[in-house]
């Protein structure tokens, strides 16, 4: 019943049609270009195959910051949630920010588990800390005799 | 008084439009898509959770590393580009028919929607392959003291750590002679898999070619059911977007948005397509990249 009222507001503002397009296509080099970056990091990580905690962790952050670039790109520009109204925006995005709580509070929670069962459960860390040293290198298995 | 209240008090709140000035069907999809973001962000922090429970995890190189056609080359993380590339440009697609129909150009709304389908249909395509590999697959490991061949299953999962050399040369001797032959087979294909079988383990555990072997032991089995559960659940709201997507093409070609007037319609079929792709930058990032 409402869809015969309704006026075509949502289409009022809009920049001029050749800007919107090579705005969409700008958009999709930005988005290649970062997804290719992020492979070569996923490769780097994979090919490396760092010992180094500490350097991995900020490779995984670089990684994690791109892609939430990526996320900021599809949904201003391809889902043109930036050319709304503000107010709109914050509905959706303040109710969002829950899940900035429950990624923080799970992980914390799932390492807490991790150490108390290394701590209490024997088995479960021989089976599973393999210690580097025992290991042998990556793709060079010493050949059978 | 009264009277300059309704002319000049131009409140968003008091009635007769849209406070947020966007048409309610949008503004519901997005409010859909807000309560989809938490469905996703709990399938994946869940994960997360598990994942930060272990003292070991795969690494993501080592499980996705084939491509169609490939066969045994080592590519790591190539097929998964190539799918998240199809569906950045379906995206695109999508956003273009979404401009089409801004400008009622009903022509360009039906040729980007065929393509927005043209590339669901080729990334759903691309999970069948690679769901397909993962489960049929055989690889090597290490179960008490013998080497088995298991696919990445929702209970087993392939891809524990790498298992040393003279650990290697214990297993094969523990191990059935149907395994051995298939090890054997698969770098050298000189005799027929009927020939090998038939000859005694002993001998069969020598021509296995320990170099190319990569045997793991047993990895966390958490993996396959948080895999297949959300990439699944992607792939059904990919699936379900290319439906939506189809209908809204019928519905173009019968131009009934031209008879209504706009094409507001296309718009939330958009938002839900990019919505998809949108998941996928994070799934792609918690299965593949880290």
């Amino acid at each position: 019943m409402s869809n015969q009222n309704v006026t075509v507001e949502a289409t009022l503002h809009h920049a001029p049609a050749d800007n919107l397009v090579k705005r969409i296509w700008k958009t999709f080099w930005i988005l290649l270009i970062i997804t290719i970056v992020e492979l070569a990091l996923g490769l780097l990580l994979h090919k490396l195959d760092l010992p180094d905690n500490t350097k991995r962790m900020m490779i995984k952050g670089v990684i994690i910051i791109l892609s939430l670039a990526k996320a900021y790109f599809i949904v201003a520009i391809f889902m043109h949630l930036g050319d709304e109204m503000s107010k709109m925006i914050l509905s959706i995005l303040i109710p969002l920010l829950l899940i900035i709580w429950v990624i923080v509070a799970f992980l914390i929670d799932g390492t807490a588990y991790k150490q108390m069962r290394n701590r209490y459960d024997k088995s479960f860390n021989t089976k599973t800390m393999n210690l580097p040293q025992k290991q042998a290198p990556k793709g060079k298995t010493v050949p059978l005799k | 008084m009264a009277t300059t209240a309704t002319v000049h008090k131009t409140s968003w709140w008091s009635g007769g439009k849209s406070p947020f000035n966007v048409e309610y069907g949008k503004l519901m999809m997005w409010y859909f898509l807000m309560s989809d973001t938490f469905t996703f962000g709990a399938l994946l922090i869940s994960y997360g959770t598990i994942r930060f429970s272990q003292n070991y995890w795969p690494n993501p190189g080592d499980v996705f590393n084939t491509f169609p056609g490939a066969g045994e080359a080592n590519l790591p993380l190539a097929f998964v580009s190539l799918m998240t590339f199809i569906l950045i440009m379906s995206s695109v697609t999508m956003v273009l028919a979404v401009h089409a129909g801004h400008q009622g150009n009903k022509k360009g709304v039906v040729k980007w929607l065929a393509w927005t389908i043209v590339g669901g249909l080729a990334f759903l395509s691309c999970q069948a392959w690679e769901w397909t590999h993962l489960l049929t697959g055989e690889h090597p490991t290490l179960i008490n003291g013998q080497i088995k061949l298991l696919a990445q299953t929702m209970s087993h999962n392939p891809w524990g750590h790498l298992v040393e050399g003279s650990a290697v040369a214990d297993a094969l001797k523990n191990t059935s002679p149907d395994v051995l032959a298939k090890l054997v087979y698969e770098h050298n294909q000189s005799m027929s898999m009927a020939q090998l079988t038939a000859m005694p383990a002993d001998q069969l555990a020598k021509m296995v070619n320990v170099a190319k072997l990569h045997v793991h032991e047993a990895g966390p089995v958490g993996f396959g059911g948080f895999f297949y559960g959300i990439t699944g659940f992607h792939g059904f709201h990919v699936f379900s977007g290319v439906v939506i997507n189809i209908v809204m093409l019928v519905m173009t070609t019968k131009g009934v948005f031209e008879r209504r007037g706009h094409y507001l319609m296309i718009e939330k079929a958009g938002l839900y397509w990019h919505f998809v792709d949108l998941v996928w930058v994070f799934v792609f990032l918690c299965f593949y990249l880290i």
